[in-house]
């Protein structure tokens, strides 16, 4: 297990604050896109890409590499501030974000962005290339690990629980789901919409480790990614409670700010509040 | 005639691909002993990978292993591989460039007993529409197994068509088959006919018949849909000036429309198309099936006789 000290946990909340600010700034660029999730979901890709993961920014395609998948690609602009953070690509390159002819396209494609492992945004895809990847590492007896990163109404989709199912069935203890547990969806809680309650019961279910944290809170993060290091036959499932649009006062819990970029005003009121 | 079902071909030229190259993993759903994947799976099991009724994820799974430099092919029935899983098709195979090859099988018709459920007759179109992706539609076992080892050759996604029944061998161990590239079997200056799949067999037995009426019928293979062979389809369009198409597949979307659509723009000649005419399938034996929709030699000889008379 990793030593996880006071000072490594208040270097990754600084970095998951500039992530914010990227997001921020690449979505009032943009004018479009998904600013809620994208913040919710902020602490735990910064916990991966800053202390978990073994990456190597100038060799992305580094056969041993650990490997992330934004399941819920609609988090986009999340995975690309993470990713010009950590080197993969100058942080200018995040203010092409949808403009034609950008590699930072809406949703992650993998043949136009080195870093981006996965082309996702179709829900539901993405844990499937992860349980591919894992089979990959098991089969070729490498080390690596899988991340990846689901919306809570994303298990809405079939497709999520047969990758489940597969993930349990070939012992993937080299896998790694986060459910971002924020309680939102497009047209509503998720409760109201197609709830996918209880998702720790459901995940334990299927024959996955199944750890619960607050997703906002770092060192739950840290400490939960060291739990899913030692947990051997099976794939662990981290059920993260978040805030959608955690750390803009006006964008959290707002359900209405699932899809929409943050304009104006809101660009600045958002920053100043990132800044404190 | 020796016959062989492409299927059978395909589950032992996998067998030699994967003694040949440790990159090859083969997936199925549930249906190896069916697709025939069953012999790989039994000569490496190390490298098999059964998802389970689970088509979706079986090509999301073929993305992740292609990502970590794996050849991928996954196999099930058609109407799966390409109806139930097609968006996965589309955006984690097709969109991202994986190198996975979909090996369906009990394509068509001559599925046969198990009738219009199971009976794919919109697979061609609907791999053919989507960026990225060869299509290949084998018309014997010979062509079937030059066919895998060229798509092994060939990165990227790649959608081979095959069949359940027993069906002619046309070729000749070690004919050429390159992907693109039409063969033409039967030279002929009234009428070409272009086919894929298993109908190219029946193409060949009608161009015969029509040479005892004097009817020269050139035959194409057009193994390949995708890349087409524009080439040899203008070629036949403008040395004999009829064309007839003749694919095991709805007449919308498929081969016929794809040849219609390459004519059109650039060679305008009367062209007629054979094949499921917009209706899905029922039980019945293969050939029964294959009789009562119109798909056999006679009414191949039948259509050329009507289609001249339009020249």
């Amino acid at each position: 297990m990793k030593q996880i000290d006071q000072q490594q946990v208040q270097r990754l909340q600084e970095k998951a604050r500039e992530v914010r600010r990227h997001i921020i700034a690449m979505l009032g660029q943009a004018g479009s896109g998904h600013t809620g999730g994208s913040l919710g979901a902020a602490d735990i890709v910064t916990a991966l890409y800053f202390w978990e993961m073994n990456i190597d920014p100038n060799q992305p395609d580094w056969a041993d590499r650990d490997r992330f998948v934004l399941s819920k690609g609609h988090a986009a602009p999340l995975l690309y501030a993470a990713l010009a953070e950590r080197g993969f690509f100058p942080v200018e390159q995040l203010q092409t974000l949808r403009k034609l002819g950008s590699p930072l396209q809406g949703h992650p494609d993998r043949s136009k962005l080195a870093g981006v492992e996965a082309s996702t945004g179709s829900l539901g895809q993405g844990i499937s290339w992860a349980v591919g990847m894992a089979l990959a590492g098991k089969m070729d007896r490498k080390d690596y690990r899988v991340y990846t990163l689901l919306g809570d109404g994303e298990l809405e989709e079939g497709m999520v629980w047969e990758a489940a199912m597969a993930a349990a069935h070939y012992r993937l203890d080299n896998l790694v789901a986060f459910i971002d547990f924020n309680g939102l969806q497009i047209d509503g809680p998720v409760k109201q919409v197609l709830s996918p309650l209880p998702i720790p019961g459901k995940f334990a279910a299927f024959g996955w480790e199944v750890l619960q944290i607050d997703g906002n809170d770092i060192r739950q993060i840290m400490e939960a990614l060291d739990c899913a290091r030692v947990v051997k036959g099976k794939p662990t499932a981290i059920v993260a409670r978040t805030i959608k649009g955690k750390g803009c006062s006006f964008i959290e819990n707002k359900v209405e700010w699932h899809g929409v970029a943050p304009k104006g005003d809101e660009i600045a009121r958002a920053l100043a509040e990132l800044d404190m | 005639m020796d016959k062989q079902a492409t299927r059978d071909a395909y589950g032992k030229a996998l067998v030699e691909l994967g003694k040949q190259h440790q990159d090859v993993v083969v997936l199925d759903a549930d249906l190896s002993k069916s697709t025939k994947t069953a012999d790989f799976a039994r000569e490496f099991p190390e490298r098999f990978i059964n998802a389970g009724i689970a088509e979706q994820n079986m090509i999301g799974m073929a993305s992740g292993l292609a990502s970590a430099g794996k050849t991928v092919f996954a196999s099930t029935f058609a109407i799966f591989a390409t109806g139930r899983a097609f968006e996965a098709v589309r955006n984690s195979v097709a969109y991202s460039k994986m190198n996975v090859k979909i090996c369906a099988t009990h394509a068509g018709l001559t599925v046969g007993e198990d009738g219009g459920s199971h009976q794919s007759v919109e697979d061609i179109a609907l791999m053919r529409s989507v960026p990225n992706m060869t299509v290949v539609v084998p018309a014997d076992g010979v062509s079937t197994g030059r066919a895998l080892f060229a798509l092994y050759e060939s990165k990227g996604p790649a959608y081979l068509r095959l069949g359940r029944p027993a069906v002619p061998v046309i070729y000749a161990e070690g004919s050429p088959f390159e992907i693109g590239r039409a063969n033409v079997l039967r030279q002929g200056k009234d009428v070409a006919i272009i086919a894929c799949g298993i109908m190219v067999a029946k193409a060949l037995e009608a161009a015969e018949q029509l040479a005892e009426e004097n009817i020269q019928a050139a035959v194409v293979d057009m193994h390949t849909i995708k890349p087409l062979d524009e080439t040899v389809i203008l070629q036949m369009a403008t040395e004999t000036g009829a064309i007839l198409t003749v694919e095991e597949h709805s007449i919308i979307g498929g081969l016929g429309s794809a040849v219609c659509e390459t004519v059109c723009a650039h060679h305008p000649v009367p062209v007629m198309r054979m094949g499921v005419n917009d209706v899905f399938g029922q039980s019945g034996e293969p050939d029964q099936l294959l009789d009562y929709y119109g798909l056999n030699v006679e009414k191949i000889v039948q259509n050329v006789r009507d289609l001249l008379r339009k020249k």
